[in-house]
């Protein structure tokens, strides 16, 4: 049972990512990429990881994706219709970086090199005696990868100052005594932030 | 075929589907009575008798609705895209129901207990977003468009304050499961002569309070309906909707509403929960704090103007998201202090 789940999720996922970069619509691109982040979650569930399962939905295809989805809609994208040189080199690139990609995870796959899953050793011993899969996730992170973990907020804090930096740099100065006018100035500012997250 | 019945994992799947159908059922039973609530209720508020001229008192005022609704004629605009105009009001209003799998309406009513309820319930709601966006865009109208793009900028900015409100319950919870929140709420919490149930509205009020005005704001509904403002942009995302896929979003809208009153009824309200009743029949307590919470839910809608824009947008992330974190700051705290006492 589990398995037949496995192979349907998988397929899913295998077929939408080609669809994101096959498809010429960045729209429905976007749509597809949306279906291999929800079907990701899924085998994610399979494997009883409940916590970064729902996770993946809520930040990724939830949050993440929609801001994609709004750029898209407000810059009216059609189709790829940009030709020429500069489309021949990052045709050429991306094939290029693609052969590498391809024959990198091959070699992983033939000489066994890819880290399988972690060992009981690996948890700590607060976080293996936690019952559920969140507590897990909590003990180990706060714990173990208490320092990537710190140095990442930070990373995303400087993120979203500099969203907001530059947000605001692209507009005049407004005057001081305009409170009616900057109000949706400084309204739009914090929206850009989470923007930056990803 | 009877030792294929005794397997437990087919019985599991069995009674399964069984409450899924039965749950399924019920809500959509329960949502087109919620239309004629609201038309009852918001003629009450304007001093008109509202429908009651189909049936007894207006009661079968729905299934007219309905038929109306079928036979009503399909249109859809000429530079649509067709696909995406077709999957949007699919997508309005299966979220809404999935999330209905992980409610405790009694205490042995439940689809599935997951060891994070919560999060089915945020994810659930965070894919919401999507119907009207794509409802907006691919109807090729601009009216339409705009009420997408509002919506989905609403949705994004109450969602934060949403979810950073859940985490006092979480904390004092202790566990993501919707059941160990309801369990948690047992008992009664002395307060001065009086004892008050121990429901979270007591402990976590400033949760509450943020919870629920989220909770409209992620409905669409006034004081926050400004996707549909039908002032300015005519009907909003639905504008080129017609006949059942109108319908669909006029569904949608009331799941989401049921489905947040109970995620409400659950974590702040204390579920199932109440005196006198024995424990087959508590939850009748879950259904009738859930009609108290929507009818709350109409009597905001037509007794509050509408937000303006920007407004919304700096209520949302300059008042309720700092005061949500420092509820989760304080409540953090707390929990530490009583722990380590």
């Amino acid at each position: 049972m589990i398995t037949v789940l496995f192979v349907a999720f998988a397929a899913i996922l295998v077929v939408s990512s080609l669809l994101v970069i096959l498809h010429r619509n960045p729209l429905t691109s976007a749509l597809f990429l949306v279906l291999a982040f929800c079907s990701l979650a899924a085998i994610y569930l399979l494997l009883h990881a409940e916590f970064i399962g729902l996770v993946q939905v809520v930040v990724y295809a939830g949050a993440i994706m929609v801001l994609f989805l709004f750029v898209i809609m407000y810059l009216n994208l059609g189709h790829d219709v940009e030709s020429g040189v500069t489309l021949a080199l990052r045709r050429g690139l991306g094939w290029l970086l693609g052969a590498v990609l391809v024959a990198e995870g091959a070699l992983l796959i033939t000489g066994r090199l890819a880290p399988g899953p972690a060992t009981p050793q690996a948890l700590t011993a607060a976080a293996a005696a936690a019952p559920g899969n969140t507590q897990q996730v909590g003990l180990l992170l706060y714990s173990r990868y208490l320092f990537p973990f710190e140095i990442t907020s930070i990373i995303l804090l400087v993120a979203m100052i500099g969203a907001i930096v530059i947000a605001r740099g692209l507009r005049e100065p407004a005057p001081a005594e305009a409170p009616a006018g900057s109000a949706p100035v400084t309204a739009a500012a914090p929206e850009e932030a989470p923007g930056e997250d990803a | 075929m009877i030792a294929f019945f005794q397997d437990p994992t087919v019985q599991i799947a069995f009674w399964g589907l069984v409450k899924i159908v039965v749950i399924l059922f019920v809500m959509l039973g329960i949502v087109a009575y919620l239309t004629f609530f609201e038309r009852k209720i918001a003629g009450h508020i304007q001093s008109r008798p509202g429908p009651n001229l189909v049936g007894p008192w207006g009661l079968f005022q729905p299934f007219a609705d309905i038929l109306k609704l079928f036979l009503k004629e399909e249109f859809i605009p000429a530079r649509a895209n067709k696909i995406l105009f077709h999957i949007a009001p699919i997508l309005a209003v299966t979220p809404a129901l999935t999330s209905f799998a992980v409610v405790p309406i009694g205490p042995n009513f439940i689809v599935t207990d997951v060891n994070v309820g919560l999060l089915v319930f945020l994810a659930m709601s965070s894919l919401g977003v999507y119907a009207l966006a794509l409802a907006g865009w691919s109807s090729n109208n601009k009216y339409a468009l705009l009420g997408g793009l509002r919506s989905a900028a609403q949705m994004i900015s109450y969602e934060l304050a949403l979810g950073l409100s859940t985490i006092g319950v979480i904390l004092l919870a202790g566990s993501l499961s919707l059941v160990d929140i309801v369990h948690a709420q047992s008992g009664t919490l002395p307060f001065g002569p009086l004892a008050l149930p121990r429901w979270f509205v007591f402990t976590q009020p400033v949760a509450f309070v943020i919870f629920l005005i989220c909770a409209f704001a992620e409905t669409n509904r006034a004081p926050f309906d400004l996707p549909e403002g039908e002032s300015e942009l005519v009907g909003g995302f639905h504008t080129e909707y017609s006949s059942m896929k109108w319908a669909m979003f006029f569904l949608g809208e009331y799941m989401n509403m049921l489905t947040i009153s109970s995620i409400t009824v659950t974590l702040f309200l204390g579920g199932w929960n109440g005196p006198w009743l024995p424990e087959s029949l508590q939850f009748l307590w879950f259904f009738g704090k859930l009609f108290a919470l929507i009818f709350l839910f109409m009597w905001v809608r037509w007794t509050f103007p509408r937000l303006r824009y920007d407004q919304l947008m700096a209520f949302g992330w300059k008042v309720l998201l700092p005061i949500a974190l420092l509820n989760v700051l304080a409540t953090g705290a707390a929990v530490y202090w009583v722990g380590n006492r």
